[in-house]
């Protein structure tokens, strides 16, 4: 066995007929590890990370070529609703379902999946959800408000803890923090390095801070390509190609 | 100086403008007023618990009360339970179809039937209602050998329809992206993410847009004419002849000994529908905070 939670092969990805987002992408994904991508607006970051959970699926312009493999088995041949139980997503904004109370939120994915539960055993998902996010202490006395309620971070927090709820192995993030504030932001960092215990971590992030303080491995992405990948450290100290390092050098200058 | 010369023709101007727009809207607004005004003044003096509580008077009666200076003994008992039942049986017909063809439109935009779907959906909506009610009449009294209430449940039902399906889609249309995407990333079906999250999160706007819709054919004469009939006693059974409100108004207005209940019978309407449209906006408001 690796320790690869996912391998990328030969990933190429359009949206119109003639022009590829992501171009020949090879990567692997070490588990219980935090990976980031990162990379100048428009160079595929987002495009690369929703190929993992099939988001792209969604739309029928999207063409999507080559191999992901989860654990060794190709996720293109699985089913859309499997890959996205196992890989879950948080997103840009902070989204939780405004139909629903913070419970319901954290519970979105059984309802959602079908799977029913008593109530033992959602009071109990609830409470290990929230306390994993550290919103636990916070919300644990209006657990029946609209999410929507809650602070942005909070909401980021409770998209998580909803997220995080089907216990997939894999949670990837579109810049989950540039939407918060740095205080927000240092919570939800924080989180992070306490999570991959539990779930590899894919996190897309224009922020270089960021990278630095939480990922393991970054990757650098320059107009589809993947230019650079490795160590976090090694990538930011010691940048082997020219593009990252004048990425790297006008962002940090 | 040139400066303040042109500074002072800029205040000027947009003065001006000011109050154009600010009469223009006065103006608007007058029409409104003098219905109100004029409906609530003619019929306040009859609208009492006897008028919504006792059925349409027979002339005979009504002749001889007003000979010995009585009011008109009855009411618009029937137009009101008839309005009542009329209303819910479309509500119960349109929402359903309504909502399934509004989410169908929003979810598929770029769809060639769609899009057939969605022009037909205005010419519908732009269809003279005593042209709905001739076919309903032709489609479904005829056939169903009587006029009946289901009969003038589903004019008003076709008439609802495409204000449903409109304010549905809109109302999807609405949320972002994302909600979709969150549901459908947390390995919920398509149809679980409709169920689940779309609807019940556009469910404010949804029910603003039916009742808009309720309020815009509660009002409607001429095809409960052709469909209901109209009967001047209160009951429930949807399978026979009913009267509405609008229609006791048509009929007050042509019996000259009843013209007096008119006034009343239309205060009560437009109270009603107001009562709605507030509703509608209360309920809107609520649901975008
Ligand atoms: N829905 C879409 N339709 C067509 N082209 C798209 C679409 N989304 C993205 N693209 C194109 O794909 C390329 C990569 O976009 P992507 O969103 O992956 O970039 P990104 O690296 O995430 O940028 P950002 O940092 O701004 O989020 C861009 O050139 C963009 O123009
Ligand atoms: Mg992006």
């Amino acid at each position: 066995m690796s320790n690869n939670i996912i391998e990328i092969k030969n990933l190429n990805i359009s949206y119109s007929s003639n022009v590829l987002s992501v171009k020949n992408v090879n990567a692997n994904i070490i588990k219980n590890e935090i990976t980031a991508i990162m990379g100048p607006s428009g160079c595929g970051k987002s495009t690369l990370l929703r190929a993992i959970n099939r988001m792209h699926d969604l739309y029928n312009n999207i063409k999507v070529d080559g191999q992901i493999f989860l654990n060794g088995t190709d996720i293109m041949k699985m089913q859309a609703i499997d890959v996205r139980r196992k890989i879950g997503m948080v997103f840009q904004r902070p989204n939780p379902f405004p139909n629903m109370s913070i419970a319901e939120n954290v519970l979105a994915g059984y309802t959602l999946n079908g799977l029913h539960l008593n109530k033992h055993e959602k009071a109990e998902i609830i409470e290990r959800c929230l306390k994993s996010v550290g919103l636990w202490e916070e919300v644990k006395d209006v657990q029946t408000k609209k999410g929507t309620f809650l602070s942005g971070g909070q909401q980021q927090r409770l998209c998580i803890a909803r997220a995080l709820a089907l216990q997939p192995e894999v949670l990837l993030m579109d810049e989950p923090t540039s939407a918060l504030d740095p205080i927000a932001t240092a919570r939800i960092e924080e989180l992070l390095l306490e999570l991959k215990k539990d779930v590899s971590i894919i996190i897309v992030t224009h922020n270089m801070g960021q990278a630095k303080r939480i990922a393991y491995n970054s990757m650098f992405m320059y107009l589809g390509e993947l230019i650079e990948y490795g160590d976090t450290q090694k990538l930011f100290n010691n940048p082997m190609h020219e593009q990252t390092k004048s990425y790297l050098a006008g962002h940090v200058g | 100086m040139n400066n303040t010369i042109n500074n002072t023709r800029r205040l000027v101007t947009s003065r001006g403008i000011h109050l154009l727009v600010c009469s223009l809207s006065i103006i608007t607004s007058i029409p409104l007023v003098f219905i109100i005004g004029k409906v609530f003044f003619e019929g306040i003096h009859n609208l009492n618990l006897q008028f919504i509580t006792k059925p349409t008077p027979n002339t005979f009666n009504a002749m001889i009360a007003i000979n010995n200076g009585e009011n008109i003994p009855g009411g618009i008992a029937n137009g009101i339970v008839g309005s009542f039942i009329m209303l819910i049986l479309a509500s119960i017909i349109a929402i359903p179809i309504g909502i399934l063809c509004g989410t169908y439109l929003a979810e598929n935009r770029h769809n060639k039937f769609a899009k057939c779907i969605s022009y037909m959906t205005d010419l519908l909506q732009g269809t003279p209602s005593i042209i709905i009610g001739i076919v309903v009449y032709a489609w479904v009294v005829i056939p169903s050998h009587g006029y009946s209430a289901i009969a003038g449940s589903i004019a008003l039902a076709v008439m609802m329809l495409p204000l449903i399906v409109r304010s549905t889609e809109e109302a999807l249309k609405m949320l972002p992206d994302s909600l979709k995407e969150s549901s459908l990333a947390l390995g919920g079906s398509y149809g679980k993410t409709i169920l689940k999250v779309l609807l019940p999160s556009a469910s404010g706007s949804i029910f603003t847009g039916v009742l808009l819709a309720v309020s815009r054919v509660v009002g409607e004469t001429a095809p409960i004419t052709f469909t209901a009939l109209g009967c001047s006693m209160v009951h429930w059974n949807i399978d026979q002849p009913m009267s509405s409100i609008p229609l006791l108004i048509w009929q007050f207005y042509n019996d000259p000994i009843l013209q007096p209940l008119v006034w009343s019978a239309s205060l009560f309407l437009l109270i009603f529908v107001l009562f709605i449209n507030i509703s509608a906006k209360i309920i809107n408001n609520k649901s975008k905070k």
